[in-house]
């Protein structure tokens, strides 16, 4: 069987139920299918998609940062290994200095060294990280090269 | 009188013969226990996120092939399933099947450099390793027969392949299936029941299922540990859809069963092989598609296939120019490495090595 991407809006619904007032308005395409979140709410909502038992999403597949200049855009591809589901993850984070968002580490093991790449290379941190130090650049290094205004 | 040992911290690598690349761990041990374990790396690292955001679509094919460098194919494949993705471009069926074949061959390939370095890891010395470089070779000159290139190919371009295979490509293939039937069996024979392998490997660095998935260990690292998730059985890409073959697993998750996972792989992949021979029909290999590409702004695709280490996937946003906005690559070699400190943690120096080979990763592809 093949594996099937979720609508964004029914994962709206129940997550509306289970974690309220955690969703943020859509921006972008309603095609593209993806569910928008707010910053705070990230670790909270993964949470729910990890432990409920109808979406049950068990696997992280990648977690990707974009700099958009005046804003940044998280983006979580998350799989349901179980159930056989996937899903799309977006939150939002505006300006460019002091970025941070909850770390879903706890949640899924894989996030690690993906967090730990988005800070070395974009400097968005990731709070209650364990180990949150550079991963690809040696510690000393000045600056985030994967974003815009680096070169 | 007992004897007293003090901790030691020692670097294996970077630059070492068994890291596989330039990959280094810290290692405390306790004599030749493991206490603690740090992979660190970077010393690969291109920037090659950063490269494709100046390089046109068709450019950044090149990038890819230096990625998973013995794997070059399979790269090749996921980015260009996701730029096809993003233009909304329908593949013509010949392309469909010569990409299959090749990144069937091209597993293969990486499949027999895993196995004969893991072998050399566990100190043979250079004969298994020997026996499979001589089948890999043969892969190597069809495919230099395909594209002039053996190493870094760049074949598959978006909408399609290159070119189509020459006339003598089909009786060479052919030929190199025929012999690779003998030349396997060799290999199988000689190692597969072999007692110092089990011996060395059997109950080694386990890997239990729940972990594996939880840490996003993908392919035949994770096929050990018991799940059967296959990208080319979940979500079929190019012609998987019109094969048949089987996914094999198996439920301990040391470092024989990763092993035996991809000696059993190679099989399957041969079978994919003879089946694409059968099946496929003359026509067009590449759609009509301009060199210089500019996808809708605002567009984004995940181009994701089963590759020879995991799941790999090219994540593509464009905002209508000639380059993408955002190229993140989600690469199986360094989230497999997140378990690396669960897997060492107790055992030997000695065993350290060869666990590190049945992960079989690759620097390139962890860097980037």
């Amino acid at each position: 069987m093949a594996v099937q991407q979720l609508s964004a809006e029914s994962l709206a619904e129940k997550i509306g139920v289970g974690v309220p007032g955690s969703l943020s308005a859509t921006s972008g395409n309603a095609s593209d299918n993806v569910l928008w979140v707010k910053p705070s709410s990230v670790a909270d909502v993964a949470g729910f998609l990890k432990s409920d038992a109808g979406l049950d999403f068990n696997f992280l597949n990648s977690i990707s940062a974009i700099d958009y200049i005046n804003h940044f855009e998280v983006v979580y591809h998350l799989t349901s290994l179980n159930k056989q589901h996937m899903a799309i993850i977006k939150t939002r984070l505006d300006g460019r200095e002091q970025l941070s968002l909850p770390s879903v580490y706890h949640l899924w093991r894989g996030a690690d060294f993906q967090e730990r790449e988005i800070w070395d290379l974009m400097g968005i941190s990731f709070s209650g990280h364990p180990n949150l130090k550079r991963i690809m650049l040696w510690e000393g290094f000045e600056g985030h090269p994967l974003r815009k205004d680096y070169l | 009188m007992p004897i007293q040992t003090e901790p030691m911290t020692v670097n294996i690598g970077p630059q070492h013969p068994s890291t596989h690349g330039v990959f280094r761990l810290r290692v405390t041990f306790d004599g030749e226990e493991i206490l603690e374990v740090e992979p660190i790396f970077g010393y690969l690292h291109r920037g090659t996120e950063k490269l494709a955001e100046e390089r046109n679509y068709t450019q950044i094919v090149t990038l890819t092939d230096r990625l998973d460098y013995v794997s070059s194919m399979i790269n090749n494949q996921a980015y260009c399933l996701a730029v096809e993705e993003l233009l909304g471009v329908e593949v013509p069926l010949r392309a469909k099947y010569l990409r299959t074949l090749t990144a069937e061959l091209q597993r293969v390939a990486s499949h027999l450099m895993g196995i004969g370095f893991f072998l050399q890891d566990l100190g043979t010395l250079g004969t298994p390793l020997m026996y499979a470089f001589r089948s890999r070779e043969r892969i190597l000159d069809l495919f230099e027969m395909l594209c002039g290139a053996r190493i870094t190919l760049s074949y598959m371009r978006p909408g399609g392949v290159f070119f189509d295979a020459p006339d003598d490509f089909w009786p060479a293939l052919d030929q190199f299936l025929h012999d690779f039937e003998t030349e396997y069996k060799e290999i199988e024979h000689l190692i597969l029941e072999n007692e110092i392998v089990m011996v060395r490997t059997r109950g080694v660095s386990v890997l239990p299922l729940d972990l594996a998935i939880n840490a996003s260990v993908s392919g035949p690292s994770l096929r050990a540990s018991g799940s059967d998730w296959d990208w080319r059985k979940k979500a079929p890409y190019d012609a998987y859809d019109r094969v048949e073959f089987d996914i094999p697993t198996a439920t301990g998750g040391d470092n024989y069963d990763r092993f035996w996972v991809r000696i059993q792989e190679i099989h399957q992949s041969i079978r994919i092989v003879k089946q694409c021979l059968e099946q496929i029909e003359p026509g067009p290999t590449r759609a009509n598609v301009p060199l210089i590409l500019r996808p809708e702004p605002g567009t984004e695709a995940y181009g994701r296939v089963e590759a020879s280490k995991g799941e790999l996937a090219f994540y593509v946003v464009s905002d209508g120019g000639i380059s993408p906005y955002r190229m993140k690559v989600r690469s199986p070699s360094l989230i497999n490495l997140t378990v690396t400190e669960h897997l060492l943690v107790g055992w030997k120096l000695a065993d350290m090595i060869v666990t590190l080979g049945s992960l079989d990763i690759n620097m390139g592809e962890v860097d980037r």
